[in-house]
């Protein structure tokens, strides 16, 4: 039995629903990310002059271990079709996977009936855009320009493609937050999109759209688990160089 | 209808994640993951159902682009008459793939060359700060160190430098991101696990 990984799990769910029950009624303080506060601006700027937003959720598939990028798209998706949803041009979600299409679909319907607008929800604002990469990417890109999409972000999991949706976006003045678990992608968004986020601010996404508890406790989790790494490394490095071990 | 859509959820994924480390439920691990395998083709042709929807509704609603629908439109239903007629092992159906997905994807990749190249030069314009100046150096660093040149590698950075920078700095960072993603994935899926996260409550 693998007890390394199995208190892993346990502590980090542990510290989770305390730290959600510890933080529910005063509003958690979140370091500020200028993409994510750019990103936020540009999402009201576009509910108020009829531009509609768009996420990308990228192609990987939620059975693979890239899954957990996806799963915080949705949960950014989730927060942005229930404010935006009664706009007269509300959020698209594009995916490059039909399971993960599948469920864009049904986060957007979601947000829409938590508001109590189920009927204004439409089900081709929830798209698959192709099956590989490359071509869901080809579909992506002309939808910047012909939907009046005034920002856009790319969160999940995206390679080097992300690049050509990039430039697409430049060319239509559109904002563009790159947000992937890919490194290489990661180092491409930074060169190309208008704002990209660095490793696992990719996570902290939906926190910056929520208003609830979990979101921030997640984030204050992987702190936690961050320093505790932290801690480990520089202690097997100390305990390495003296001979212990 | 919703709450009974939780706990199927929450249930499963806590046997499939118990089934990694405890060893009597791998056999439940398995099954449960096999159903998984065989919905995610059932999602394929619901997904394509809904490529149909999309661009159907395009072309009736005679939207920009509408063409570019009815060309796809022709072209799915063109290859999925001819997949069942033939087969996809068939040579022809190959071909097919070959000569149209294969040569597409191949011009886009060459296309990445040149946005890349687009957005390297226009980073400090659109982003003027230390962190681009040191992203731009390191990548004509790398390029230079990493390039055959006319009179002859540059010793000192293809030996020493390059090396360092990728070995050492690179991997270092790349290794630092890789947690960060592995925690945030870790967190992420744990919240959908105990039911604070349902991406599948709409329908």
């Amino acid at each position: 039995m693998d007890l390394l990984g199995l208190g892993l799990v346990g502590l980090s769910t542990l510290f989770l629903v305390l730290l959600a029950r510890i933080r529910r009624a005063p509003s958690a303080r979140l370091r500020l990310i200028p993409g994510l506060s750019r990103l936020y601006r540009a999402f009201g700027l576009s509910v108020e002059d009829g531009t509609r937003l768009l996420v990308a959720l990228g192609g990987n598939s939620l059975l693979t271990r890239n899954g957990g990028s996806a799963l915080a798209g949705l949960g950014m998706l989730r927060e942005v079709s229930q404010k935006a949803s009664v706009s007269d041009r509300p959020p698209v979600a594009v995916a490059g996977e039909s399971a993960l299409a599948l469920l864009a679909q049904d986060t957007l319907q979601a947000g829409y009936r938590a508001i109590g607008a189920s009927e204004y929800y439409q089900p081709v604002t929830g798209r698959l855009a192709g099956m590989t990469p490359f071509s869901s990417a080809a579909a992506t890109m002309p939808m910047l320009d012909d939907e009046h999409v005034s920002a856009a972000a790319l969160i999940g999991h995206f390679g080097v493609e992300s690049a050509l949706l990039s430039d697409a976006a430049e060319r239509s003045n559109v904002l563009l937050l790159g947000a992937t678990g890919d490194p290489a992608a990661q180092s491409v968004l930074f060169a190309t999109a208008s704002e990209a986020l660095i490793g696992e601010e990719l996570f902290a996404a939906p926190a910056y759209f929520a208003s609830g508890p979990m979101p921030a406790a997640s984030l204050a989790v992987q702190d936690i688990l961050r320093w505790l790494i932290i801690v480990g490394l520089l202690l097997g490095a100390a305990l390495k160089v003296l001979g212990i071990i | 209808m919703h709450i009974l859509a939780l706990v199927f959820a929450v249930v499963a994924g806590l046997l499939i994640l118990g089934g990694y480390f405890v060893p009597s439920l791998q056999g439940i691990k398995g099954l449960l993951l096999n159903w998984v395998i065989i919905l995610a083709g059932v999602a394929t042709i619901v997904g394509v159902f809904n490529l149909v929807l999309v661009h159907g509704t395009r072309i009736h609603k005679r939207e920009k682009g509408g063409t570019y629908s009815a060309i796809l439109m022709v072209c799915l239903f063109g290859a999925f008459i001819l997949g069942l007629m033939l087969g996809p092992d068939h040579p022809d159906m190959r071909r097919l793939v070959n000569a149209v997905i294969v040569p597409a994807e191949s011009s886009l990749m060459a296309l990445l060359a040149v946005s890349l190249i687009y957005g390297c030069v226009r980073l400090l314009r659109r982003r003027a700060n230390l962190m681009s100046v040191v992203f731009l150096a390191t990548a004509i660093l790398m390029l230079v160190a990493s390039a055959t040149l006319p009179f002859g590698e540059l010793g000192g950075l293809h030996n020493f430098v390059r090396p360092w920078l990728q070995h050492v700095l690179a991997l270092g960072g790349a290794r630092g991101l890789l947690i960060g993603v592995g925690l945030g994935t870790l967190v992420t899926g744990l919240r959908v696990l105990i039911g604070a996260d349902r991406p599948y409550e709409g329908g």
